[in-house]
């Protein structure tokens, strides 16, 4: 497997912050039992800049950790969906160009097809589905539960995670731009 | 035969590193960082690389260890060997084996949970097998006094042992060439010295070629180098033994500190030679010049300060500790500033200045005791509340960073009050100027040097104007040129009535600029007092890792009967030739 | 906004559990979460319970030392049950077949004989994997997680990512902090009162920063470790492992032989739910 070192480390490093955000840098929404969680947003950032392998760990590792360490145990069927909207929002890497100083609009919008897709996707279909097989809850409360999430996840990622990248792709300089004045 | 013959050629090498009409460009600049370099460093030597911040020290040491351009993007031309061996035709790993680098950042620097893993992580890599593996970990740590730390966590060792950490893991894979980059940045004086000794210590018994990158050039020398370069905006100024450089006065010429007694001795009008040995004052025969010393000497009484205003902070009997019970970071502190003042908080790594710090502004509560801010009790005010009064410059600027461009980020704290765009832009640039940041405007944080984004934090609390400013190391890792441009800047505030505390680990800093200083050890207040009283206490300066300026050892030497005045003398010789 | 930064994390103590290998406990906990995942059946639910509720004492962990975590998942295990009855209260009906009505509070929730059943089942099916989990974690020392990752068979790369992201939980969880406060200083305001759009504002002023020191943290560590020879070879070795002693061969055995039956058991008659209602 050829993965670069700066990869392995964004994705450690990426999950101890998705789980510092996780727990502490949300704010409830007004909506009972969602809130926004710049931790998915941060989960998205990461995945556009590293990859979808980046992408996808980052969301195993860091919602595993939360789990584990805040309730003793752990969801996988959850863990699976982190992971899955980790890659599938990853997949624009190619197409999303931040690390040039070239960002523009249209890097903005296939970023945010990605996402959409990736959040309906995986809270709106696998996590209800994983969730009846494995639990057996009834249908119509994962779909709703999983389709709440998933709205929440999106809105927040459609507005800060286009703020982080906006932010990242000011900071990269494209070549031979600096000079003082 | 052939094998013969190449083999015959390795052992003859003994240059190991050249450069040949090397240049380089990062990727995202318009011009050259470095320029046309031409240097050799022989097997064994002890190099000291000096210039400027921005003048591509640093870059020069990416070079080597393979960074760049690894790593960092950019135009090469030119030829850079490492041990005889063309670093265009070698990886990073390859070159790994050969040079052993030391970052800044010894915290980031240290990968494993553990002391023991961190010290074997290179051993891990190279698939050395477990007995072996402990037996070279044990030995190297040993070498550098950290065996008994083996199982324990970054989180439990101060700045200095986390240096020895790192030294022994790139020591552990018998490198011959070691490159440290500013070493000594955020070490205390006592601290910084034994990492200097420890360095010496390992060339001796290694016998590996060193290199080191330092601002603190005074510092260095407290062990032999062989030689110096200077660096200038990209180009080597200056190649020569300390000696020969010392002596030119070529440093002062480049806004680089030269050690405090060839200063001294040349405004007493000393002719410096080589034959003299200035690169240490222990070699040097000073007592001849006792007599000039002392005919310059004026009786200075200490400039006054601004007569004290009132109390603008105070501490009352306060302790603090991290967790309910347990140990005491602070322990029944109490001393309190008036307004106006300029005074210095000096105490070894850990002693708990940040958290003093952290105190004031309100980051955190007292576990008892009381803080005063304006002559009322601070308790219940909020972290936005005190910041109205007080400003605090944090010691790691990356925390305090939070927008993308330079000009935002100064802005801010501005715009979060609702301050008018044109009067924020007018106030930015100010600040910005001060601070020496002005060219660099429209650029992104990102691309900033260390010392660079360090003053882009103190100019972003500049800009609020606040009453009582909190610096935490305001000049570490800075140039002689902006640590006098920063230090004249708060000293103009400071005559305009605002409140200056800083934490400082630099001696003469704090003789030069702060009257009074308050100095921790072990969580307890041991010295509250003037800043030349403080370094001529032979205990506090033992208790606390300080150490006493080399203008003390020198009027000691020459016999003078009050090296406090001799040292008062310096100072405002210099402030003369400054205005 | 919290700001308690309490976590779980590894206890040292001396203990024939926390002598065994990481990889060991790794291998137990995996199987122990698979099993519980797919049975639904009750006996098997159980017995995993209690059999997790004796290695706990045997680890000489005190309930007081995880209290937190115990209560916080008791809450949500309440709300959800909750929340299930409320969505489905005829899904216990519908899972086994029969229908014992005990009482009514209206038309649509009626309280059964086979929906307690079922919602017993979820709670204990949720619950049965706590023990175990907390175990793991208090446990395992977190120098040897990464070897016994990468001995179960995950690319040591990948391992050392997780060892990574162990190291660096404590440094960014004070960064955080820090952050908080420096911006709180300039005069973010998180509080309550706030209006949302200033608190997103707040919430983004806070999270830039963590954001981009982490990203000049990753270039700095991942230079470290390049710098170090990071990835040169195909394989590590790894300082913290320690050898498989004989217990643990036979814990991992016992593991696997009690995980194939608890299957067994659970899948025997072609349905994970034991069924009490169904006619003898
Ligand atoms: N990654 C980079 N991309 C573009 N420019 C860079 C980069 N790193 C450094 N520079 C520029 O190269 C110049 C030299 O930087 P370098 O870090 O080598 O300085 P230095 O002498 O080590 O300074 P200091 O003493 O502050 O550490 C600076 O002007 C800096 O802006
Ligand atoms: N968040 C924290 N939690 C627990 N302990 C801490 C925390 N921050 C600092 N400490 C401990 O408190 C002590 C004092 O730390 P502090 O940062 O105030 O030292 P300092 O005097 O500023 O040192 P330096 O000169 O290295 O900056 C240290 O032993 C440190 O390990
Ligand atoms: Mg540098
Ligand atoms: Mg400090």
């Amino acid at each position: 497997m050829k993965i670069n070192t700066r990869t392995i480390v964004a994705i450690g490093i990426g999950s101890a912050v998705f789980y510092v955000l996780n727990r502490f840098v949300s704010i409830p929404s007004g909506i009972p039992n969602t809130s926004i969680n710049t931790a998915y947003a941060f989960l998205a950032f990461m995945s556009t800049v590293f990859g979808p392998l980046a992408g996808a760990l980052i969301g195993f590792i860091g919602h595993t950790l939360t789990d584990a360490t805040m309730y003793g145990s752990v969801w996988w069927s959850w863990v699976v969906v982190s992971a899955f909207v980790g890659c599938a929002v990853g997949l624009c890497q190619n197409k999303v160009n931040v690390e040039d100083g070239d960002f523009n609009s249209k890097d903005l919008l296939f970023f945010n097809l990605y996402q959409i897709a990736a959040n309906i996707i995986g809270w709106g279909v696998l996590a209800p589905v994983l969730d009846i097989l494995i639990y057996k809850e009834p249908a119509d409360k994962v779909f709703l539960q999983g389709l709440t999430a998933g709205a929440a996840n999106l809105i927040t990622v459609a507005i800060l995670g286009s703020v982080f990248l906006t932010l990242y792709a000011k900071t990269r300089t494209s070549a031979g731009s600096l000079s003082k004045e | 035969m052939f094998f013969g013959v190449s083999c015959f050629i390795f052992m003859d090498i003994t240059t190991a590193v050249e450069f040949r009409n090397f240049t380089f460009q990062y990727r995202a600049q318009s011009a050259p960082t470095l320029y046309d370099i031409n240097l050799t460093i022989n097997k064994g030597e002890k190099v000291m690389i000096a210039g400027p911040s921005g003048s591509g020290k640093s870059t020069i040491g990416h070079c080597i260890n393979g960074l760049i351009p690894h790593y960092y993007k950019g135009a090469i031309t030119g030829k850079l060997l490492v041990d005889g061996q063309d670093t265009a035709e070698m990886d990073i790993f390859s070159l790994s084996r050969h040079v052993g680098t030391v970052l800044q950042d010894s915290d980031g620097q240290f990968v494993g949970l553990t002391v023991g893993e961190d010290v074997a992580f290179a051993l891990e890599n190279d698939m050395i097998a477990l007995p072996e593996m402990k037996q070279k970990v044990l030995k190297t740590t040993q070498t550098v006094a950290m065996d008994p730390f083996l199982k324990s966590h970054p989180q439990e060792l101060s700045g200095g042992q986390k240096q020895r950490v790192a030294l022994a893991g790139v020591m552990v894979d018998d490198v011959d060439i070691l490159l440290f980059d500013e070493p000594l940045a955020n070490l205390d004086p006592a601290t910084g010295k034994s990492a200097i000794e420890l360095i010496d210590e390992t060339r001796k018994q290694s016998g590996a070629t060193i290199i080191v990158i330092e601002h603190r050039l005074e510092d260095v020398l407290w062990r032999k180098m062989d030689r110096i370069i200077l660096m200038d905006e990209g180009r080597i100024i200056c190649d020569n033994t300390p000696d020969e450089i010392l002596s030119s006065g070529i440093l002062r010429r480049y806004g680089i500190r030269e050690p405090l007694y060839v200063t001294a001795l040349s405004y007493a009008g000393v002719k410096i030679t080589p034959e003299m040995h200035p690169e240490s004052l222990n070699s040097m025969e000073v007592s001849d010049y006792r007599d000039v010393l002392m005919n310059r000497e004026k009786q200075i009484t200490p400039v006054s300060q601004p007569s004290p205003g009132s109390e603008i902070l105070s501490f009352r009997n306060v302790s603090f500790s991290y967790d309910e019970g347990g140990r005491k970071i602070l322990d029944n502190i109490s001393f309190s500033i008036r307004r106006g003042e300029m005074s210095a908080i000096a105490g070894k790594n850990g002693a708990g200045k940040s958290t003093l710090c952290k105190l004031i502004c309100g980051f955190i509560q007292p576990s008892a005791g009381q803080i005063m801010l304006n002559g009322a009790d601070a308790s219940g005010q909020s972290i936005y509340e005190r910041a109205q009064t007080v400003g605090y410059v944090m010691q790691n600027p990356n925390q305090m960073i939070c927008k993308a461009m330079i000009r935002e980020e100064v802005g801010y704290g501005l715009y979060l009050r609702g301050v008018q765009q044109d009067e924020i832009d007018k106030r930015v640039d100010a600040a910005l100027k001060t601070c020496g940041l002005y060219p660099f405007r429209n650029w992104p944080v990102s691309a900033l040097s260390y010392g660079q984004k360090k003053r882009v934090t103190i100019a972003s609390i500049l800009v609020m104007e606040p009453d009582l400013l909190l610096l935490d190391e305001p000049t570490a890792g800075q140039d002689f040129r902006h640590y006098t441009e920063i230090m004249t800047f708060l000293q103009e505030l400071q005559s305009q009535g605002i409140t200056i505390l800083m934490v400082t680990h630099d001696m003469h800093l704090m003789l030069e600029y702060a009257r009074r200083s308050i100095v921790l050890a072990d969580g307890k207040l041991i010295c509250d007092d003037s800043a030349a009283r403080v370094l001529s206490d032979p205990d506090v300066i033992e208790r606390a890792n300080l150490k006493e300026t080399s203008l003390f050892t020198l009027a000691q030497k020459a016999g003078l009967d009050d090296p406090l005045n001799f040292i008062e003398n310096f100072i405002s010789h210099e402030k003369e030739l400054r205005s | 906004m919290a700001t308690s930064t309490k976590i779980l994390s590894y206890i040292p103590r001396e203990t024939p559990v926390h002598r065994l290998c990481g990889a060991t406990k790794l291998i137990v906990f995996l199987v122990w979460t698979i099993v519980c995942m797919l049975s639904y059946n009750t006996f098997v639910l159980l017995g995993a319970l209690v059999f997790g509720i004796i290695v706990f004492r045997l680890a000489k962990i005190k309930v007081s030392e995880v209290r937190f975590v115990l209560i916080t998942i008791l809450v949500f295990l309440t709300l959800n049950t909750i929340a299930i009855y409320i969505f489905s209260p005829e899904e216990g009906v519908k899972i086994y077949g029969t229908r014992h009505e005990l009482f009514r509070f209206s038309s649509r929730y009626t309280v059964t004989q086979e929906q307690l059943f079922y919602l017993f089942n979820v709670m204990l099916k949720y619950f049965t994997v706590v023990p175990i989990a907390l175990l793991f974690i208090v446990t395992t020392d977190p120098s040897e997680f990464a070897s016994s990752l990468n001995r179960i068979g995950v690319p040591y790369k990948i391992s050392y990512a997780v060892a990574i992201t162990l190291r660096y939980l404590a440094d960014v969880q004070s960064d955080y902090v820090e952050i908080s406060q420096a911006q709180q200083a300039r005069g973010v305001d998180l509080s309550r009162k706030a209006p949302l759009k200033k608190r997103i504002s707040g919430l983004i002023g806070i999270a830039v920063p963590l954001i981009f020191s982490s990203l000049d943290h990753i270039d700095l560590v991942s230079n470290a470790m390049d710098l170090r020879g990071f990835g040169k070879n195909n394989k590590r070795t790894w300082y913290s492992e320690r050898p498989f002693s004989r217990a643990d061969y036979i814990v991992i055995a016992v593991t696997i032989i009690a995980g194939a039956m608890a299957l067994y058991v659970t899948f025997r008659n072609g349905s994970r739910f034991y069924n009490p209602f169904l006619p003898k």
